[in-house]
This record gives structure tokens, C-alpha cells and sequence, in this order.
């Protein structure tokens, strides 16, 4: 039930959010996140944005997971 | 898909995976709390590629498996009311309750719909203002602001014929529960991701500092639960216990402010009753004053009293105490298509899981 998947924000009209998730486009409520831009990724649970998703963490967990598996 | 391709790579996983056997040189049990963890370590095999001495073992984390059969009870009750039209996340149509399910009484002709978001049961109340709309909420604190979100606008566009059962649930006071109950080692946690997402990582620093456990927030993807294990294996081996975050992508130290907001502008914290741990303090909320008029539980409604399946160890299974494969049920007459307890309904669920991916 805690399922939430990532998607991209491709328009935003007042609290709603058109999101592209793996090629669907769907509507969400932004009441919880309202601080979010065209071009970002949200996290979505049961219609909802719940949190932006953070590109520079995601690369630098990333990176630094690589870099564990190359010093092996 | 972006943020989901890049944490199952094979060749990274693979180096995770020495870097934990390495690192491990004790016995440790791991407890993932959540229901979605359970579902992807066992989807991606992670139990069996991890040394032997680390072991695994299921949590509570599946909000449909810990709903009480007094509240599902309720909403059957509810829904053989003529005026009464339930709505529920489609997790709970199957659950069985004492002697019926949603399911069952659907199929006798009542009206219970399935949404997927809290906020279409306002739409369902707006076209039927005529009859009493009660949503089912259930769910952790992923769910609750959606939750909050819906009660809000209901209040603000003076739905008067919008309610709510609530049997939501607050994760850390439960995992309070089973680190005092002492039936079962837990060595560290794998914390879940979403739950997280919303309530950060201050409500857990009790784990560290009251028990002297560690626990990791841990996001769903193959490479997040290895470098959970990993994060989690290193703070045992160096004998250390706080409250880390492996999930930063999404994850903060404050959590979500403004759904935390929401959820307290509605709620404030109560008891709630949970399938085999029984009645926990302050796992659950109950309506704030001005928001009352919405709880469905004032209702006049006759409710059986609740029964279980004898045989049945879903409470057992859902603190970590037993595994699904020790229950003479499973398999047998407990299987999905034949549900006895939730933890076989759930998506999620532990029975349902082991049924699904469970080699011996």
C-alpha cells in the first residue's frame, strides 16, 4: 500500500500536475508538494506528488555505489 | 524508467554483495518493517545471495494485514446499510473479516466502489448527495496526508455526507512495541521508504538510542536494500547504532513538512488496534474536534463480534515470530485464491509474498 513510483512533471495548471510515468501521462494532486517545476521528477503515491525526487542524490548514491563495486 | 533502471544494475549489485560478505562476521537478524521490502527482496532474490548468517526476517508493514477484523467488520456492517455507498483502496475488497468480506457482500448487491485515490470519493459524495459515502481509511503515514488532503476539501466544500472509517496506523510506536515484546532478535532495522518519505527520521531515533539498534531508510530498488543490508552490516560490525539514510534521492531528515501539516490540522494521536499486536498507544489518530462530524464510528450500527480463524498465524507472522511456511494453512487451505488471513490477501502480505516467490 506504501507504493509510490517516480514520474516527470510535464505541466502544471494550479495544484494539479500532468506526470509522465514510463510513458503514461496521468493527473496528480500537488497539495502535498507544491514546490515543484516542469522538468522535475515526483514521487507519486495514490495520486498524489509526495516529494521531489532529488537528481543530485540520486547521481551521487550512484556514484558512489560504483565506485565500491570498482574498489573490489 | 529514470530514478528505477539505474538501481538495478547488475554489475554494482554484484560488488554490494562482497562488500556485505566481507563485512559480516556475526549472525544478525534484520527486520524490513515494510511490506513493499519484503516484496522486492524477495523478487530479486536478495535472501538467498546474502551470507548465510544474515538473516531476514518480515515486519508489520502491510497496512491492509494489520487492520483489525472489528473494522472490517464495521465496514461490512456499513455497507449493508441501503443509504451506505463504501469506497476502499482495492487492497481491501478480499480481506476476510469475521464471517464476510467486501467482496462477498458486492456480489450480494451492495455498493462498494474501489478508488485509487482519496480524492475521488469527494466525487462520488458530490454525485450522490442524496445517500452517505464512507470512505475506508486505512493505511501508514504514507497514506494518511492524502488522507487529511480529502478530509480538508471535504470541510471546505461542506460535504456533509462524506465519512470516514479510520483505521490508519503510525509505524514507530509499533516497532516501540516489538522491540519491548522481546519475542523476536532484531538486530537492526531496514526502515521503509515511503512511510520515511513523509515522517522522516526524528520519530526513529528512539531505536538507537533507547535500544541501541541501528536502522537504515531504505528505498525499494535492488541496489537500495543491498546497500541498506550493507549500511546496516557495518554499523553492526563496528558496533555502532543511528538512524541512517541510504534512500537520499527522496528522503529527507524532516521528512514532508507540509503532508506532516496536514495530518495534524485533521488528527490528533490516539491507540489503534492492530491485527495480532493487539492495542498499541499512539499508533493511530483519532478526528480533531471541528472534524468529528465526519468519523463514521458515531454511527448506530450492529457489528458482529469478531472472530478469527484459529490456525490462522497472521498476528504471529506480521511481529516476525513465525514464517508463513510454519503455518498449517498456507498452501493447503490458505492460498490466494482462498484467502484465510490478510497476509495472503495483500499484495503485500507476508503469506502472499512467501506463496508467490518462496522455494525452500
Amino acid at each position: 500500500m506504501c507504493l509510490a513510483i517516480p514520474g516527470k512533471v510535464i505541466e502544471i495548471e494550479k495544484n494539479v500536475a500532468k506526470v509522465d510515468v514510463g510513458g503514461l501521462s496521468r493527473d496528480i494532486s500537488l497539495d502535498l508538494c507544491p514546490d515543484v517545476s516542469v522538468g522535475e521528477y515526483v514521487l507519486i503515491h495514490t495520486g498524489f506528488a509526495i516529494q521531489k525526487v532529488d537528481e543530485k542524490e540520486a547521481e551521487e548514491t550512484l556514484e558512489l555505489l560504483r565506485q565500491m563495486a570498482e574498489a573490489i | 524508467m529514470k530514478f528505477i533502471d539505474e538501481f538495478r544494475d547488475k554489475e554494482i549489485a554484484e560488488g554490494l554483495i562482497q562488500k556485505i560478505q566481507r563485512a559480516s562476521t556475526r549472525p544478525i537478524q534484520l527486520m524490513e518493517v515494510c511490506g513493499t521490502h519484503t516484496v522486492s527482496i524477495f523478487r530479486y532474490g536478495i535472501r538467498g545471495i546474502l551470507p548465510e548468517q544474515i538473516r531476514l526476517i518480515s515486519g508489520p508493514g502491510c497496512p491492509v494485514c494489520v487492520t483489525p477484523n472489528q473494522d472490517i467488520d464495521l465496514a461490512i456492517a456499513l455497507s449493508r446499510q441501503n443509504d451506505v455507498i463504501i469506497v476502499t483502496f482495492g487492497d481491501m475488497m478480499r480481506v476476510p473479516g469475521s464471517t464476510s468480506s467486501l467482496q462477498k457482500e458486492k456480489a450480494e448487491g451492495r455498493d462498494i466502489r474501489i478508488i485509487y485515490s482519496s480524492l475521488e470519493a469527494l466525487n462520488i459524495a458530490k454525485e450522490h448527495p442524496e445517500r452517505r459515502v464512507v470512505f475506508l481509511a486505512i493505511g501508514f503515514e504514507t497514506t494518511s496526508p492524502t488522507i487529511a488532503v480529502a478530509i480538508l476539501r471535504a470541510k471546505e466544500e461542506r460535504l456533509h455526507n462524506l465519512f470516514f472509517l479510520n483505521s490508519q496506523k503510525r509505524v514507530p510506536p509499533a516497532l516501540v512495541a516489538l522491540l519491548q515484546s522481546q519475542r523476536v532478535r532484531i538486530d537492526g532495522f531496514i526502515l521503509p521508504g515511503h512511510v520515511s518519505t513523509i515522517i522522516g527520521t526524528n520519530p526513529y531515533q528512539f531505536i538507537a538510542r533507547q535500544f541501541g539498534r541501528p536502522a537504515v531508510v531504505t528505498g525499494f530498488e535492488p541496489l537500495d536494500i543491498l546497500q541498506g543490508i550493507w549500511m546496516l552490516v557495518k554499523q553492526i560490525e563496528e558496533n555502532r547504532a543511528v538512524i541512517e539514510i541510504q534512500y537520499r534521492r527522496i528522503v529527507r531528515e524532516e521528512g514532508n513538512p507540509i503532508a506532516l501539516k496536514k495530518i495534524d490540522e485533521v488528527f490528533d494521536r490516539d491507540e489503534s488496534r492492530w491485527r495480532g499486536l493487539g492495542l498499541i498507544s499512539d499508533t493511530g489518530y483519532r478526528f480533531k474536534e471541528s472534524y468529528r462530524e465526519m468519523d463514521v464510528r458515531k454511527f448506530d450500527v450492529e457489528v458482529e463480534a469478531p472472530k478469527e480463524h484459529p490456525d490462522c498465524l497472521c498476528g504471529e507472522v506480521l511481529q516476525g515470530i513465525r514464517s508463513p511456511s510454519e503455518c498449517r494453512l498456507f498452501k493447503k487451505v490458505c492460498h490466494p485464491e482462498n484467502p484465510v488471513g490478510p497476509c495472503m490477501v495483500s499484495i503485500e502480505g507476508t503469506c502472499h509474498t512467501y506463496y508467490k516467490f518462496y522455494q525452500p
